[in-house]
């Protein structure tokens, strides 16, 4: 089993470790898999409790939301939403070339998605700036006169929650494509055998963009 | 062969380390305090564990008996009013978070898993390591909070309260989120082990019972300790920065909190309570000398109080002000858990039934966890109702029921496992006598201490005050009286294995003649659990025959 795996790589490409208590590779990657596959259930979960206060808050205070959404800067947070949305395809095409071995175009892939993430940070840092100066701020921050109905501190509440917990993922998930970028320059060991540091990283990418995704209309949108 | 594999080579096996014809047993393999610290073994990361826990065991027991001694009198006896406070919420946060959730999962789990599955480790054995130190961070941060302010909650920290108390809250808050972690770090990696380490022959359903128990348990912690950890992270900015996301002066809703945290709690202690319905399933069919009565009922049960354990959490609050309908559903949502549950005591019961009962001291705790079990499950059926829980809710007689059940079973459930395993995990034997004495000390140290609150609360006498009418206190007199019982118990435990771990006999591979996996490796186990090539399992892993038929039983 093992033999066959080891075959496939050829003798040019580097084979990966297999950690000693592991039957096969294969067995290795696949656990690796399902396990971040597992995490990222947890992820998603993390961020449903705060979907879930979202919803209930919108459903006690419908005009208040309607009218602190309609506040939120819409231009930024599309292109927000493009940027991030483009730097998920290079993730994923950070993947397509680490599995055929092509170790400068996994960096230069990671590296546009790196580039891509800071630009949405600055926007972020735009939107978050203006805000603390008209004052929409959350819980006992909050000073702004400009629309008075109830729920809308809340609104707020909610905004920064759930755009911070995301931000932060932001930074987590370009610390982890940065291990494989780095690792790409300086090893050059990812291949057909060997891709599946990138694989992880690159999914867990995937699962901040989906996040966005589901942020983006619920705040700005609706 | 390959310039990067330098560990091991690519094969089956780690690379055979030749002239070798004794393995050391994990115990000594490796001497130095680095090589324990450090290690990636999952038995040694078990044992780490069970000294962790067992420290907080006794911290938090400690606390009991202070709160025990306070009830003692009507009036103030020991302490202030605030100081009883932090003190039943120490305690409640202890037990909770650093003992009952980690306790069989993270120590016989640990150790017992990959054994039971014939694997050398468990899938990510770093992380492993890595979960045991998230957990003593997080018991730092949060022991740190309380004795620097302490925190006078309640272990469910509800809200608009905790958003508003003057004491410690965040750092205690901070460290259950860590803590949380650590759960979902060994939920994640148990799952992944079951799914795939197992050795050629164990198929899904040749698994040990324990290991199904732990799977299914990992599943809740991984599905619901988010949510938790999500409210935690809001409580603790709403505590710091007055965020307001609870708080009805800012909006909020605080019936909402009760809905996130019973959320995950309801299925916590699920966490708690289905790892010591593994436990007891080895122990049944070991003592009973019989194959486990319904293997697959005793298994799909498992996964079944797994599932419908989210969708009961409503019944904690039947008195919060959510609609009829609602409390309705809910309390039907709650007697289906107990379907669950009665499929497995059946099964064990028909286990026991008409087997040739060896009463060795895992067995005596089976016997006090099925009572606890069965009473328990009962007044919590009678919880359910909704019309019933009005009259008894925040009452002693809510306290005595999750004690019963929670604790009873669960700490059954920890020292039935800590004997059947003690000779597996040091390959020594403790004294039998003494064994069933304690056991006895301690099955009637519970009753004498929470039948009483029983009667407590159903004559109307509410959880957490400080102090109480005349009229309460024989029977919180009683109380005292049956866990300072208990107390002896745990003395008398703690010397007698102590001494078995210095000077007990050796007990040889597998003293209980038990058909589980787990000893067909040496006791103790080497590093790599099994000498030489990957182990096959042919059998069931409770396939014992028959005593009173000559022939062996149907398979499952
Ligand atoms: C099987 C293991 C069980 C455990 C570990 C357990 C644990 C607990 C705990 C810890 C509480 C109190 C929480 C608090 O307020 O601090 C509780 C309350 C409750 N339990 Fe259980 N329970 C179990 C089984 C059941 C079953 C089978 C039922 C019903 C069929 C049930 C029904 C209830 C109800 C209705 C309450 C709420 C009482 C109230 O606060 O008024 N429980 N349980
Ligand atoms: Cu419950």
């Amino acid at each position: 089993m093992q033999s066959s795996s080891h075959a496939a790589g050829g003798a040019a490409v580097p084979v990966p470790r297999l950690a000693g208590h592991f039957a096969s590779l294969e067995v290795q990657n696949h656990a690796a898999r399902l396990g971040m596959w597992l995490f990222l259930a947890t992820e998603i979960l993390l961020f449903a409790g705060l979907f879930i206060c979202y919803g209930v808050y919108r459903f006690l205070f419908p005009e208040a939301w309607a009218a602190a959404s309609r506040s939120l800067d819409l231009t930024l947070g599309t292109i927000n939403t493009v940027v991030l949305i483009t730097s998920s395809l290079t993730a994923a095409l950070a993947v397509h070339y680490a599995k055929e071995g092509k170790n400068k175009m996994v960096a230069v892939q990671i590296a546009l998605t790196l580039v891509m993430a800071v630009g949405f940070l600055v926007i972020k840092y735009f939107e978050y700036h203006h805000k603390f100066e008209i004052g929409t701020l959350p819980g006992r921050f909050y000073s702004y006169e400009g629309i008075q109905l109830p729920g809308v501190p809340l609104y707020f509440t909610v905004y920064f929650c759930a755009t911070a917990l995301h931000g932060i993922h932001v930074v987590i998930g370009m610390i982890v494509l940065a291990f494989s970028m780095v690792r790409a320059l300086k090893k050059a060991d990812f291949g057909p055998n060997n891709y599946t540091m990138v694989e992880l990283g690159s999914m867990y990418w995937h699962l901040v963009d989906l996040v966005w995704i589901f942020l983006f209309p619920m705040l700005y949108l609706v | 062969m390959t310039p990067s594999s330098s560990i091991a080579a690519p094969g089956a096996t780690p690379a055979p380390e030749e002239h070798h014809d004794h393995h050391p047993s994990y115990l000594v393999d490796g001497t130095t305090i680095k090589s324990w610290l450090l290690t990636v073994d999952h038995k040694r990361i078990g044992l780490m564990f069970l000294f962790w826990v067992l420290l907080f065991f006794l911290v938090g027991g400690i606390f009991a008996l202070l709160i025990r001694v306070e009830l003692l009198t009507p009036g103030p006896t020991i302490m202030d009013a605030m100081t009883y406070n932090r003190t039943f919420t120490l305690h409640g946060l202890v037990m909770i978070f650093l003992f009952m959730i980690p306790a069989i999962p993270a120590v016989f789990g640990n150790f017992m898993l990959p054994l039971m599955l014939g694997a050398k480790d468990v899938a990510f054995p770093r992380l492993n390591l890595l979960s045991l130190y998230i957990y003593l961070a997080g018991a730092v941060l949060a022991l740190w909070g309380m004795l620097n302010g302490g925190l006078d909650t309640g272990w469910t920290f509800y809200t608009p309260y905790s958003a508003h108390t003057t004491t410690t809250v965040a750092p205690v808050l901070f460290g259950a989120f860590i803590i949380g972690f650590s759960s979902i770090v060994t939920g994640i990696n148990f799952i992944v082990t079951t799914h795939t380490m197992r050795a050629p022959g164990i198929t899904w359903f040749k698994m040990p019972l324990f290991v199904w128990a732990i799977y299914a348990t990992s599943c809740i912690q991984v599905l619901a300790t988010p949510v938790i950890g999500l409210l935690l992270v809001l409580v603790t900015v709403e505590n710091l920065f007055g965020f307001g996301m609870f708080d009805p002066a800012r909006g909020g809703d605080p019936v909402l909190f009760q809905h996130l945290f019973w959320f995950y709690s309801h299925p916590a202690v699920y966490i708690m309570v289905l790892p010591s319905f593994g436990v007891m399933s080895e122990i049944v069919a070991t003592y009973s000398r019989k194959n486990i009565f319904g293997y697959r009922a005793v298994a799909y049960s498992s996964l079944g109080i797994a599932f419908v354990g989210f969708f009961a959490w409503g019944h904690h609050m039947f008195v919060s002000g959510q609609s009829t309908f609602a409390g309705g559903l809910f309390g039907v949502l709650t007697m289906l858990v107990g379907v669950f549950t009665a499929i497995k005591v059946f099964n064990w019961v028909g286990t026991v039934y008409k087997g040739a009962v060896e009463f060795k001291t895992p067995f005596a705790y089976f016997c006090g966890f099925l009572f606890f079990t069965v009473f328990g499950g009962m007044t919590g059926i009678a919880l359910g109702t909704v019309s019933l829980d009005v009259a008894w809710h925040d009452t002693y007689f809510v306290v005595a029921h999750f004690h019963f059940i929670m604790v009873g079973a669960t700490i059954m459930a920890f020292l039935a496992a800590l004997h059947y395993w003690f000779p597996k995990m040091f390959g020594r034997t403790y004294h039998e006598g003494w064994g069933l004495v304690s056991a006895a000390l301690i099955i009637l140290g519970f009753n004498a201490t929470f039948i009483p609150q029983f009667l407590l609360g159903n004559n109307g006498m509410p959880r957490r005050y400080y102090e109480y009418p005349e009229r309460f206190q024989a029977l919180n007199v009683a109380s005292t009286a049956g866990a300072t019982l208990l107390a002896f118990g745990f003395i008398i435990i703690a010397m007698y294995l102590t001494y078995a771990l210095i000077y007990g006999k050796a007990s040889g591979k597998n003293p209980w003649r038990s058909k589980g996996y787990e000893w067909l490796s040496e006791s103790p186990p080497p590093t790599h659990n099994f000498v030489g090539p990957q182990p096959v399992f042919p059998e069931e892993p409770h396939f014992y025959v028959d005593p009173k038929k000559a022939e062996v039983p149907d398979a499952v």
